[in-house]
C-alpha cells in the first residue's frame, strides 16, 4: 500500500461546514446558533493551545488568556485603522487574515518573552507567574488610551465568520496534533512525565517548555484577534483571569493531554454556558426570584471542583479520537 | 514637602502592610504544611468583610444605649469575622482539599481556584447578598489625629495594632504550644511527624482554622477602613498577600509578616508616584523575587527531592 491517508480531520471539518452552513442557509439554524457554534469553535483554538502547554508539556499555565488579549489587541488595531482608510472589503479580507497571523506572532513573541526566565518555574510557581503576567497585561491595556483603556478597543470590523473560524480551527488541530506527533512533541510528552528523566536523556526542556509556550501562545493570538473580529470589542475584562480559567475548565473536563478532549470540552461548556443562561432566565422569569447570571459561574465552579475530585483524568482521559490522530503508514 | 517619602505614606504603607501580613500569614502557613497554594485564602478575606458586615447589624439594635457600644459591636464584629473565616477554611479544607492530599499537587491547586470561584460567584448570586458593593457601616466613630505634619484616622493606627496583637499571641502560640509544636513538626516532615503520634490531620485543619480566622480579620479591619465591601474584593489583596508571602519566603512566619510590610509600603510609594506603577509593582515585585532568590528573604534553602 502506498503511504495514502485519508484526511479524516479535514473532512469532519468539511462535513461540519457542510453540515451548518446548509442547515443556515435553510433556515433550520438561527444566527444565535451560527455564533454559539463560531465562539466554540474560538474556544476549541484556545482550550487545545493550552492544552498543548499545560497537557502536553506538563507546565502549568493560569494566563492563557493574556496571549489572546494580545492577538485580539494586534489585529484589532490593524484591521481597524485600515478599515478606516480602505473600507473596501477585497483589500480588506486579506488585511484581516494578515492582522490575525500579525496577532498570532505578536503573542508568541510575548509567550518567548515570559516563557524564558518563568520556566525556570515549576509547578505552582509558575502558575502564579503565569496569573500575574495575565493580570501585568490586562491592567497595562487598560492604561493605553490608544486601545481605548478600560473602554476597550471599539469599531473592529466584524471580519470573523464561520468559514475563516473553522479553517483556523482546523488550522490549529492539524498544526498541533502534527506538532504533538513528531520529535519535538515527543520531547514535550517526556518533560511532562519526568522533567529530571527527559534531561538526563538529552532532551532540551527549556527548548521545548519554549517552544510550547510559543506555539499554544500564537494560536491564543490567533484565537483573540478572530474573537475580537467576531464581538467586534476588544475589552480588557474579556480577557482576565476568570477567562483563563474558563478555558482551564474546559481543558479538564475534556481530559489533559488529549486534543479530542479539548474540542469536545470547549464545545460542550460553550453550549452549557448558553443553555444555563436560557434556564436562568427562564426561572427568573417564572418564579419571578433575583436570579442572576452569577449561577453560571457557581455551575462552573462546582463542575472544576467535582472532576478534579472525582475524576481527574477528565472525560478522555489522555486517549484520543481516530478523527484527530495520525493514521500510521501502513495500517 | 513634594516628597513621596514622608511620615503620612510611611503610616499608610504599615497600615496596608498590616492587612497584607494578617492575609500572607494564613498562605504561608498553610503552604509550610501541606504544600499547597491556598487561591480561596483572599476569599476567607471576603467572607470576614461580609461577616463583620453581618454582625454589625444584628448586635448594633440590640445593644443600642449600652456605654461603649462601639467597642462591643466592633469586638462582636472581630469575633464574627474570625468565627466565619475560620469556618469555612476548615469546609473547605475537609470537603475540597483532604480528599486530594495525597494527589498531583496541581489537583489541589485547581480545586483551590474552583473553591475561590465558587465563594465568589455564590455569594454573588445569591439574593441577600448580590453582586454589587455595599458600604460598610462606621462601627467606630471616626477621628483623625495629627503627628507633626501627617494626619491619620484611628482606624490606621486600630488595623495596625489589631494587627500586632494577632501576630505576637500568633507567634507565641507557634512557640511554645503543643499544638504549635506539632505544626512546626508538620512543616518540616509530614511522615516523621505522624511516626511521633502526631495527628497530622488534626495539626492541618487547625492550621487552616488559624489561617482562615487572620484573614477574616483582616477582611474587618480593611471594611473599616475602606468603607466598601462586594463579592470579589478578596482577589486582589489576596494575590498581593500571597506575593508577600513568596517575597518574604513562603513557609516562613516572619518572613510573610516582613514581605508584608515591604509590600505594604513600596505599593504606597508606588502609587503615589504613578497609579499604574501602584497597580503592576506587586508583580514586578514577584516576578524579580522568582528570578533572583525564589526562595524569599528568610526562605530556606531546599533542594528539590529527586
Amino acid at each position: 500500500m502506498t503511504g495514502f491517508r485519508i484526511p479524516k480531520l479535514t473532512l469532519s471539518a468539511l462535513a461540519l461546514f457542510a453540515v451548518v452552513e446548509g442547515l443556515a442557509r435553510a433556515g433550520v439554524l438561527n444566527g444565535y446558533i451560527v455564533h454559539i457554534v463560531n465562539l466554540s469553535l474560538i474556544y476549541v483554538i484556545l482550550a487545545v493551545s493550552l492544552n498543548l502547554i499545560n497537557g502536553i508539556t506538563g507546565q502549568f499555565s493560569l494566563g492563557h488568556m493574556g496571549f489572546a488579549a494580545v492577538g485580539a489587541y494586534v489585529s484589532g488595531t490593524v484591521t481597524s485603522i485600515v478599515f478606516k482608510l480602505q473600507p473596501d472589503s477585497t483589500i480588506g479580507y486579506a488585511v484581516f487574515i494578515a492582522a490575525i497571523v500579525l496577532g498570532g506572532l505578536a503573542a508568541a513573541v510575548v509567550g518567548f518573552l515570559i516563557g524564558f526566565p518563568s520556566l525556570r518555574l515549576k509547578g505552582d510557581y509558575l502558575a502564579i507567574v503565569t496569573l500575574g503576567f495575565g493580570e501585568i497585561i490586562r491592567t497595562i491595556l487598560n492604561n493605553i488610551p490608544f486601545v481605548g483603556g478600560p473602554r476597550g478597543l471599539l469599531g473592529i470590523p466584524k471580519f470573523s465568520n464561520f468559514g475563516v473560524i473553522l479553517v483556523a480551527t482546523l488550522l490549529a488541530l492539524i498544526v498541533i496534533r502534527n506538532l504533538i506527533e513528531s520529535s519535538p512533541g515527543r520531547a514535550m510528552l517526556a518533560i511532562r512525565e519526568n522533567e529530571l528523566a527527559a534531561e538526563l536523556v538529552g532532551v532540551d526542556t527549556t527548548k521545548y517548555k519554549v517552544l510550547a509556550f510559543m506555539v499554544g501562545a500564537f494560536f491564543a493570538g490567533v484565537a483573540g484577534g478572530l474573537l475580537a473580529h467576531l464581538l467586534q470589542i476588544a475589552h480588557p475584562t474579556q480577557f482576565g483571569f476568570m477567562g483563563s480559567v474558563l478555558v482551564l475548565i474546559m481543558v479538564y473536563a475534556g481530559g489533559v493531554g488529549s486534543l479530542t478532549g479539548s474540542v469536545i470540552g470547549a464545545f460542550a461548556l460553550t453550549f452549557l454556558s448558553e443553555g444555563l443562561r436560557l434556564v436562568i432566565d427562564v426561572v427568573a422569569e417564572t418564579t419571578k426570584l433575583p436570579i442572576g447570571g452569577e449561577w453560571r459561574m457557581v455551575v462552573y465552579a462546582v463542575l472544576l471542583i467535582v472532576i478534579m475530585l472525582y475524576r481527574t483524568e477528565g472525560l478522555m482521559g489522555t486517549r484520543e479520537s481516530r478523527i484527530i490522530t495520525l493514521e500510521e503508514a501502513g495500517k | 514637602m513634594g516628597t513621596i517619602f514622608n511620615v503620612q505614606q510611611i503610616i499608610n504603607g504599615l497600615q496596608v502592610g498590616s492587612i497584607y501580613a494578617l492575609i500572607a500569614l494564613g498562605y504561608t502557613m498553610v503552604y509550610g504544611i501541606v504544600r499547597l497554594i491556598n487561591f480561596a485564602h483572599g476569599d476567607f478575606f471576603m467572607l470576614g468583610a461580609y461577616a463583620a458586615y453581618g454582625a454589625f447589624f444584628l448586635f448594633n439594635a440590640s445593644l443600642a444605649g449600652l456605654a461603649g457600644k462601639g467597642g462591643a459591636v466592633a469586638f462582636l464584629a472581630l469575633v464574627a469575622s474570625m468565627a466565619v473565616g475560620a469556618s469555612i477554611a476548615l469546609l473547605s479544607n475537609r470537603f475540597a482539599y483532604r480528599p486530594l492530599r495525597y494527589k498531583p499537587k496541581l489537583s489541589s491547586l485547581i480545586t483551590a481556584i474552583g473553591v475561590s470561584m465558587f465563594l465568589e460567584y455564590f455569594l454573588s448570586a445569591l439574593p441577600i447578598i448580590g453582586p454589587s458593593y455595599r458600604s460598610f457601616p462606621e462601627i467606630l466613630p471616626k477621628t483623625q489625629i495629627a503627628i507633626g505634619t501627617a494626619t491619620i484616622s484611628n482606624y490606621v493606627v486600630l488595623d495596625i495594632l489589631v494587627a500586632a496583637v494577632l501576630m505576637i499571641g500568633l507567634t507565641l502560640l507557634v512557640k511554645w504550644s503543643a499544638l504549635g509544636k506539632a505544626m512546626r513538626a508538620v512543616s518540616q516532615d509530614k511522615d516523621a511527624a505522624r511516626l511521633m503520634g502526631i495527628d497530622v490531620e488534626r495539626v492541618i485543619a487547625w492550621t487552616f482554622a488559624i489561617g482562615g480566622a487572620f484573614a477574616g480579620a483582616a477582611g474587618l479591619l480593611s471594611g473599616m477602613t475602606y468603607p466598601r465591601i462586594f463579592p470579589y474584593m478578596g482577589i486582589q489583596p489576596g494575590l498581593k498577600a500571597f506575593i508577600a508571602a513568596v517575597l518574604g519566603g513562603i513557609g516562613n512566619i516572619p518572613g510573610a509578616v516582613l514581605g508584608a510590610y515591604i509590600m505594604g509600603l513600596a505599593e504606597t510609594f508606588a502609587s503615589a508616584y504613578n497609579s499604574l506603577l501602584g497597580e503592576g509593582i506587586a508583580f514586578a515585585i514577584l516576578i524579580v523575587v522568582l528570578l533572583v532568590r525564589p526562595r524569599g528573604i528568610l526562605g530556606e534553602k531546599t533542594a528539590d527531592k529527586i
